[in-house]
């Protein structure tokens, strides 16, 4: 078996679900300059609404793949109306706040909603149904398994339909038009408070399929998964330069593949004194190394850019 | 088809005030129909003030607000820009890293109306509108007399082209009002020269321009009216001929007790 293809490939696909839930943190940065820490829990309760609908259809002795579409649905819905909630509550009182306010308050958000599923769905871990057999495939001395090509592949339409979207549409370009000038963008008639509901529900649907991607992929579904994921999703929009879609689709990917290389070889660099279980170590370096020495990231703007 | 006598804007009794500052005291004036309104005053005199009222940016503390024929209390800017109000800025607030054609098709942003769900569906309405966007951007980037190529990014153009791509940008929001800042500060002898002739045939086709400006042969040579604001108030308004000559006038600028 090939191990470096092996961890390129985990790397990709843990890569995607980062890119995911990195460009919601990054459209919403872009459009209000808020880092929404509440972000992450929206990818959890995703799952955890598919995790029971899925429970529920398939009780019910639906198809699966219809049980799989319709949870995936019911999931992207209920985190837009979670999207649009949390902005409408929490943020949108708090506009023109002091800019610390918001992020305290999405601290705060963040704890009532992990609360909340916990109060739900329980502290226990639930396992997350799989109608199929997840069958293997080799690819040059490495294996994929149906899930994560699967992750894969909706990842890279998602992010296209995303790009379209923002760079081809009357909405993408009111959107774009709101985040650098808010004022100019509302005497052309584009009513502010609109685009940023639709950016947070935007976001929150993303949150929602990543969601549903990591659970079927590791099978495993916690109330508080997606604190960890929260962050090295951040982590990876930081990376690429907080604001910029393509930077949070660059800063996935390659948080993906160092967390994975490195969690791959830091065995046999430090002479088995660390474990692949310090794989989280990866991602905080980063993040701490992308602060300190390219504080825009890899595709981000300079700040003064104009006086 | 213009109306000389209708009023398309008035504003009766408009204050505003900043804490303990009175920015707009008591301020009434209207606008006709087709006609290009000039506005002056000292620095601070409450101009720009006056503007952001107008456009939606402030809400007034007292006064009405009529303009064409419906009553604005309490307004947001998108409302306005749809009842037909554009505005520029005194300092250029460009989409700087938008193409100059995109920063055009954000202003017909209010006269259309795909939304999310058609433009992830691409459905051929939303497809249609798209092109007739971009189709009508480029004419107005003609007619204001930008020769760039459309995907330029507007950051990168010269000041004078910012200006008027700012104008085309209102242009596209299909205004009845066109309301301009200080349009010719900072530019040369020529570029004021072509920006008249540009406001001219704006106004030829039947748009009403109300303009802010230091530029005092601007004034004379284009406005039909011309109202003088000094600390909040309005000292004077009238032809521009009479207002130059108007003593309190003379008192606002120079200082002192003239007359």
């Amino acid at each position: 078996m090939d191990i470096f293809l092996q961890q390129i490939i985990n790397g990709l696909v843990q890569g995607s679900v980062y890119a995911l839930v990195a460009l919601g943190y990054t459209m919403v940065y872009g459009i209000l300059g808020l880092i929404n820490f509440a972000h992450g829990e929206v990818v959890m309760v995703g799952a955890m609404v598919a995790l029971t609908s899925l429970q529920v259809l398939l009780g019910l002795a639906v198809a699966p793949v219809l049980a799989i579409l319709v949870s995936l649905f019911v999931a992207i819905v209920a985190c837009m109306a979670l999207g649009y909630t949390i902005e409408r509550v929490a943020y949108r009182p708090l506009r023109n706040a002091p800019r610390l306010a918001p992020l305290i308050t999405a601290i705060g958000v963040s704890i009532v909603l992990q609360t909340l599923a916990m109060m739900i769905w329980g502290r226990e871990y639930h396992a997350f149904p799989q109608p199929f057999a997840n069958s293997l495939h080799a690819v040059g001395g490495a294996i994929i398994t149906d899930v994560q090509l699967g992750i894969v592949i909706v990842a890279l339409l998602m992010m296209s339909g995303l790009m379209l979207l923002i760079h081809r549409s009357r909405f993408g370009r009111a959107m774009r038009a709101v985040a650098e000038n808010p004022s100019a963008a509302a005497l052309m008639g584009v009513d502010i408070n609109r685009v940023i509901s639709a950016t947070f529900m935007l976001g929150s649907a993303l949150a929602a399929v990543a969601g549903f991607m990591v659970s079927a992929n590791y099978g495993i579904v916690h109330y508080y998964m997606g604190f960890m994921l929260g962050l090295k999703a951040f982590t990876a929009a930081v990376l690429g330069g907080i604001g910029n879609l393509r930077g949070a689709m660059l800063g996935g990917v390659m948080l993906g593949l160092i967390e994975s290389l490195g969690a791959g070889y830091i065995g046999d660099l430090s002479g088995g004194f660390f474990g692949s279980n310090y794989q989280d170590v990866f991602a905080f370096f980063v993040l701490i190394a992308v602060l300190v020495f390219r504080p825009t990231g890899l595709l981000g703007e300079r700040v003064a850019e104009r006086a | 088809m213009t109306h000389p006598d209708k009023k398309l804007l008035e504003l009766t009794g408009v204050c505003k005030h900043f804490g303990g500052v009175t920015a707009l005291a008591d301020v009434s004036l209207y606008i006709q129909e087709g006609e290009i309104y000039g506005l002056i005053g000292p620095n601070g005199a409450g101009k720009t003030t006056l503007f952001n009222v107008i456009t939606g940016l402030y809400q007034m503390d007292h006064g009405t607000f009529n303009f064409d024929g419906n009553v604005f209390e309490r307004s947001k800017p998108h409302l306005l820009a749809q009842a037909g109000i554009a505005r520029t800025f005194q300092n250029i607030r460009l989409f700087a890293n938008m193409s100059v054609l995109e920063n055009i098709m954000v202003g017909r942003h209010v006269r259309t109306r795909t939304g999310i769900w058609g433009a992830l569906s691409r459905n051929s309405s939303a497809r249609t509108e798209e092109l007739d966007i971009a189709e009508r951007a480029r004419e107005l980037l003609h007619y204001v007399g930008i020769q760039r190529p459309v995907n330029t990014l507007a950051k990168n153009l010269s000041y004078g082209e910012q200006r008027r791509l700012e104008i085309a940008r209102a242009l596209a929001t299909e205004p009845k009002l066109l309301a301009l800042d200080e349009p010719v500060a900072g530019m040369n002898a020529t570029e004021t020269e072509s920006l008249k002739t540009l406001l001219q045939s704006i106004r030829n086709d039947g748009i009403t321009v109300l303009l802010i400006e230091h530029d005092v042969k601007l004034i004379m040579g284009l406005c039909d009216r011309v109202a003088v604001l000094d600390y909040g108030k309005k000292i004077a308004e009238g032809r521009p001929e009479d207002v130059r000559r108007d003593p309190a006038v003379i008192a606002a600028y120079l200082g002192g007790e003239a007359a």
